[in-house]
């Protein structure tokens, strides 16, 4: 009887646990849904802050999000896919190579994010842009050793870096031996045969991969915290060198920073809010399309 | 121990490296030899190179990284600082001023700024100095102590792992022992969804929601404090505890399940007694994987703890941990001062923290956890 009392204990812990861990994510969207509804509208999307951060719309941190996501992506993806193609198509599992590869790509995801954060501060903008700098003008005018919105999306590009290979790798490793060995027999060389057969089935990998690196890179701030992001800006980025404002990093500074933090209160939630909702819809693009590579290896 | 591989995997290799196309002129060998290709080599020379980049990284970060922070173990000669000198008027960072703490501002930065190139030696960070119990990094004679810092930095993670690990590790058990089919489809994906929520997010929440709530309810002294921070931090470490576990305990042979529950155990002793011993490697590295996470983690401390270098042991009390006070304070540095050294070694003791725990965690899947299952191969 005990025992059985025991069992009942036990188990109704674990789906405790369970429904825990869903009521707060149900109370975090719940709660930042509530408090930025009411201020959400076009305006709010497409006019830039007004009245000294009080009043006015959050456009100019969109585009510097969707700017450096882009730049970021356009950087990592091909990187990530291509090391997945070595790690599932070329690499012997048991050489060296392949198990610093493994071992690097496993670390990097566990890097803090202000680490990161240091590193593109240290590399890309002292010692990169510091040197391009010396090349190009002598030092006469400093204009890559600054913070800018290249350095940032090299730096998110490394830090999103893990996730694009382990979700390409997957998709690669979800294709049937069965089409490569095809191929190969048909005379195509290995490389023709990545080319024409693994990678067009690799598409939809390729896809997750880059939309959870998107969705990573949307909403982290620590590392672009001073490798370019600013806290407000009276003009929109128009080259790699200009710095960008970003939607976490308003969030952060409204939140933290101003001087009447209840007076954007609203603000701050619906900045929230915007946040929430492109991180919510890419991961729920990437968990789809993922969901479908899984059914298909089954 | 080199090589690991099955025999099965072995052989697939082989055949997919049978070289295709290629003509054998000399019978008598009796072995198809791989034809040299110009095109393929270049090829596959360009894909391992590229495939490369990611340990390249982690060399340049442990480089770049240890770099700015060395000027602190070994003091540069005479004319190194005279050159770095020249260059100090330039601040990183936003436009404004980015730190959490109101003494902190530009004008301070820059009085230091001066201060240190007028006193010279002083508030130099030696040994003692970073060893000490005080972080005033900004003021005439500047502290470099550590210690608050280290102690803020553990405070909040032990909090954050021991709220977090025991849900985690449960909820990972109801997931895959006794959940409905269709529950356990949903409740994985919606957990790890979380792991997906920038931590700004997380750490906007605390501040305005749950540091209120808490505040309410236990009715301590400050509305930021440890506590409130370990609790925000816990949302992060969960998703990833959680992930790590399921699989390790999805990872158990199916016949010790069966054995189990074949000698009459329910299901629930089977989950407890055989599945979870069983996988404990695993739970482990999930649990220092969490860890990392949660040490490393900026801005929900960032935001949710205070931000205060207090010598304290209360769960209750403001805290100042290393990875916000390199968020908060290195916009305002000045590039090659003192304060920005350390702030570098303060990323370089965080990179090589998490680096270890990442290391251990990794052996223990590998290594334990495989091996138990691989039988007597």
């Amino acid at each position: 009887m005990r025992k059985k009392i025991l069992g009942y204990v036990f188990i109704l812990s674990t789906a405790l646990s369970a429904f825990l861990v869903l009521a707060a994510i149900v109370v975090i969207i719940g709660k930042i849904t509530a408090g930025g509804w009411d201020k959400l509208s076009l305006e709010f999307l497409t006019a830039a802050p007004k009245e000294g951060m009080t009043a006015g719309g959050i456009f100019p941190a969109i585009i510097g999000t969707v700017l450096l996501v882009s730049i970021m992506s356009l950087a990592g993806v091909p990187i990530g896919t291509i090391t997945a193609i070595y790690l599932s198509e070329y690499a012997d599992q048991g050489s060296i190579l392949t198990k610093m590869i493994r071992f690097a790509v496993n670390t990097l995801a566990g890097v803090p994010a202000i680490v990161f954060g240091l590193f593109g501060l240290g590399f890309f903008i002292h010692f990169v842009g510091g040197g391009m700098d010396k090349i190009f003008s002598g030092n006469s005018e400093l204009r890559w050793s600054q913070p800018n919105l290249l350095w940032a999306s090299l730096t998110m590009a490394l830090l999103t870096l893990p996730v694009v290979i382990v979700s390409v790798e997957e998709a690669l490793r979800s294709i049937p031996v069965d089409y490569r060995e095809a191929s190969l027999a048909l005379g195509a060389t290995k490389f023709q045969t990545i080319v024409h057969v693994v990678l067009p089935n690799a598409y939809p990998g390729i896809l997750t991969g880059a939309i959870l690196a998107v969705g990573r890179g949307a909403g982290e701030v620590a590392p672009i915290l001073f490798t370019g992001v600013a806290y407000y800006l009276p003009h929109l980025p128009s080259s790699l060198s200009d710095q960008f404002m970003q939607l976490g990093y308003h969030l952060y500074v409204m939140a933290t920073q101003s001087s009447d933090v209840e007076a954007t209160i609203g603000i701050q939630y619906a900045t929230a809010f915007v946040l929430l909702a492109v991180t919510f819809l890419l991961n729920f693009s990437a968990i789809f399309i993922r969901y479908r590579i899984r059914a298909r290896l089954r | 121990m080199e090589r690991q591989e099955t025999p099965v995997s072995h052989l697939q290799h082989k055949v997919a490296d049978i070289p295709v196309g290629s003509t054998v002129r000399k019978a008598n060998a009796g072995l198809l030899r791989k034809r040299f290709r110009l095109g393929e080599f270049i090829a596959e020379s360009f894909i391992r190179t590229v495939a490369s980049v990611s340990f390249a990284v982690i060399l340049l970060i442990l480089v770049f990284v240890f770099k700015e922070a060395s000027p602190l173990l070994f003091p540069p000669s005479e004319t190194q600082v005279a050159a770095t000198e020249n260059m100090q008027q330039e601040t990183y960072g936003g436009e404004t001023g980015t730190s959490a703490e109101p003494g902190t501002s530009l004008e301070g930065g820059r009085e230091q700024a001066t201060s240190v190139e007028t006193s010279g030696s002083e508030g130099k960070a030696t040994i003692k100095n970073l060893a000490g119990t005080e972080w005033q990094p900004v003021s005439r004679n500047p502290k470099y102590g550590l210690i608050p810092l280290i102690l803020g930095s553990f405070k909040v993670t032990l909090i954050s792992v021991f709220i977090g690990a025991p849900i985690a590790i449960l909820a990972a058990l109801f997931t895959s022992f006794f959940a409905p089919r269709r529950l356990r489809e949903f409740l994985k994906p919606a957990i790890e969804f979380l792991s997906g929520f920038p931590s700004v997010l997380i750490g906007f929440f605390a501040l305005v929601e749950l540091a209120t709530l808490l505040q309410h309810l236990f009715g301590y002294q400050y509305r930021l404090n440890a506590f409130v921070g370990g609790i925000a931090l816990s949302l992060a470490a969960i998703p990833i505890i959680y992930s790590v576990t399921e699989d390790a305990l999805s990872s158990v042979p199916k016949y010790m399940t069966e054995a189990s529950l074949a000698l009459g155990a329910t299901r629930w002793q089977t989950a407890l007694f055989v599945v979870l011993p069983a996988a404990t490697p695993g739970v482990f590295a999930a649990t220092l994987l969490g860890v990392g996470r949660a040490f490393g983690e900026t801005m929900i401390v960032l935001m949710a703890t205070g931000n205060a270098a207090l010598m304290s042991i209360s769960a209750l009390e403001p805290i100042r941990t290393m990875s916000a006070t390199i968020g908060a304070e290195m916009a305002e540095v000045v590039f090659g001062d003192t304060h920005y050294n350390v702030l570098f070694l303060i990323g370089t003791i965080l990179f090589l923290f998490t680096f270890a725990l990442n290391a251990v965690a990794e052996f223990y899947v590998r290594t334990k956890l495989q091996k138990r299952f691989r039988g007597t191969s």
